[in-house]
């Protein structure tokens, strides 16, 4: 009969034993995690990269604003009253109006063709109204349909947006959301492999005890089990190494980082990983060492038979 | 206890062991297996330690046919046969205490009862001063003795024995049947393979000779 405590203890034993082995070949050992850790960094710092990037543009997407030109025979009043009411939307978060004087005042100031204005007989630019769409709606499509509703109001000359940009930089987020899968599958399966040779190297090294115990009557579990510890153990030792390389690099790129953030204006800040993202790659990597050794344990300890 | 019924065993080599082999040993007897080596001796051990399976016939162990014995129970089974080999098959990076105790950890005991059953063991067989020693400190026959606790330990009701005194002088050979017949005293079933006639004919036990895969006597 097996009772629980039992069972506790032979599984608390095995984890020591196979802690044991890790510590008697420390070099090896060493290389074995510092390979997995490397591994697992990759995708760990792609990811912070794709979050920052995310983050950083965020701001920069939702900030796409609509510009309205009324034809130029809508007077000023019924301009007023079409930003009232468009204010009113809640797809909507702004509406500036931008009166045509004040955009002859503008447009002078700013484009030195002060003398050429002055020689017309009349001010040749309509009303404009500035939209910026809510927070909630300002998706590409979104705010384009926001456009093409626009421009079929009958004060409407023409609706402006341009779109094209926000487009392109959500296929980058996108691309390197990808890239990160990509890299993070394609080490994953790296990370088995070097996981299921240890395991199979170990299991060569060790072929008569699993013999000897296999003749007294040991379970392929009671075998199998020492060597799954040990990948767990790689493979969670790999993860907290990875761990240190991804926020080293963050630490590294902070300041230089927070420096170029300052030089347009903005207050950005490099985000490390947080609580529940370290957790993940510390069991993404002992999820990866298990199933790396149940792997190459099924593999090989199959082929290793008690005999008298 | 043990049956044999019309077994043959051929090995994927071609080369036929058992020739229509069928034999019964009881509870609590004293078997000598002898024949020339490569008569089918220790094939006879491995079909019943299942470290072989017939390729026809039956084999019955404690009542059971092993034959219909799915790979996953062949554990359980072997914890309740103590083997002792003649290369004896000892860890020899592992200290006596560890070599003995492993058929035990193996099937769960629990630890109070693997130190006691342990030193039991190892007292039996006079080596208990011995425990923290490595294999290869102790002689032959002491290895031989260690084989010999790590087979008794786990108090199983069949011990067979493969040569267990094929690298031993005469006296120490002496010394290790008695053991086993000591064990034998207290119940349990012994079948050991041997060529040493010499010895067989001193312990005066039944013997069953085994030539070219077929019993003769």
């Amino acid at each position: 009969m097996i009772t629980p405590s039992i069972w506790f203890t032979r599984h608390i034993q095995a984890l020591l034993a196979a802690l044991g082995r890790v510590l008697r070949r420390p070099m090896a050992s060493l290389l074995t995690t510092i390979v997995i850790g490397i591994a697992l960094s990759f995708p760990a710092t792609l990811w912070l990269l794709v979050k920052n990037a995310e983050q950083v543009t965020g701001g920069i997407v939702e900030a796409i604003d609509v510009t309205v030109y009324l034809k130029t025979e809508v007077p000023l009043e019924e301009a007023e009253k079409l930003a009232t009411s468009l204010k009113l939307r809640s797809t909507i978060d702004e509406v500036t109006l931008i009166p045509a004087e004040q955009g002859l005042l503008e447009f002078r100031d700013r484009s030195g063709f002060g003398a050429a204005l002055d020689a017309l007989p009349e001010n040749p630019l309509p009303h404009v109204l500035v939209l910026r769409p809510a927070a909630a709606h300002s998706s590409a499509d979104e705010v384009e349909a926001l456009k093409s509703d626009l421009a079929g109001f009958p004060e409407v000359e023409a609706a402006q947006v341009d779109t094209q940009w926000v487009r392109r930089l959500a296929a980058i987020l996108q691309m390197l959301e990808d890239l990160f899968a990509a890299i993070a599958l394609m080490l994953g399966v790296g990370v088995l492999a070097v996981i299921g040779n240890v395991t199979r190297l170990e299991i060569g090294a060790r072929r008569a005890e699993i013999e000897v115990t296999k003749l007294v009557g040991g379970s392929n579990a009671f075998v199998r089990r020492p060597f799954l510890y040990e990948g767990l153990l790689f493979g969670a030792l790999g993860g907290l190494i990875a761990l240190a390389i991804t926020q080293g690099v963050m630490f590294a790129l902070d300041l230089p980082v927070a420096r170029l953030a300052t030089l347009y204006g903005s207050e950005f800040r490099l985000a490390g990983l947080g609580a529940t993202e370290a957790a993940t790659l510390l069991l993404v990597g002992a999820g990866l060492g298990l199933t790396g050794a149940w792997l190459g344990a099924a593999r090989h300890l199959s082929r290793i038979e008690a005999r008298g | 206890m043990i049956r044999f019924e019309r077994v043959s065993k051929r090995y994927p080599n071609g080369r036929e062991a058992l020739r229509d082999v069928t034999l019964q040993i009881g509870a609590g007897e004293f078997v000598f297996l002898t024949g020339r080596s490569g008569a089918g001796k220790s094939s006879i051990l491995k079909l019943i330690s299942l470290l072989e399976r017939p390729t026809r016939g039956t084999v019955m162990v404690n009542g059971q046919d092993t034959g219909g014995l799915p790979a996953r129970a062949i554990p359980a089974f072997r914890r309740r046969l103590g083997v002792v080999f003649q290369d004896h098959q000892l860890l020899m990076d592992r200290p006596v205490y560890d070599n003995v105790a492993l058929p035990l950890i193996v099937s769960d005991t629990p630890f109070r009862d693997i130190d006691k059953r342990v030193r039991a063991a190892l007292d039996q067989v006079g080596l208990l001063q011995y425990e923290r020693a490595l294999p290869l400190e102790l002689s032959i026959g002491e290895q031989q003795r260690v084989g010999i606790a790590r087979a008794v330990v786990a108090r199983p009701t069949i011990l067979i024995a493969d040569e267990p005194t094929g690298n031993l002088d005469h006296a120490l050979a002496r010394d290790v049947m008695q053991l086993f017949k000591r064990f034998q005293e207290v119940g349990v079933t012994v079948v050991i393979a041997t060529h040493d006639l010499a010895l067989v004919q001193e312990f005066g036990q039944r013997e069953i000779h085994i030539a070219d895969g077929q019993v003769i006597a």
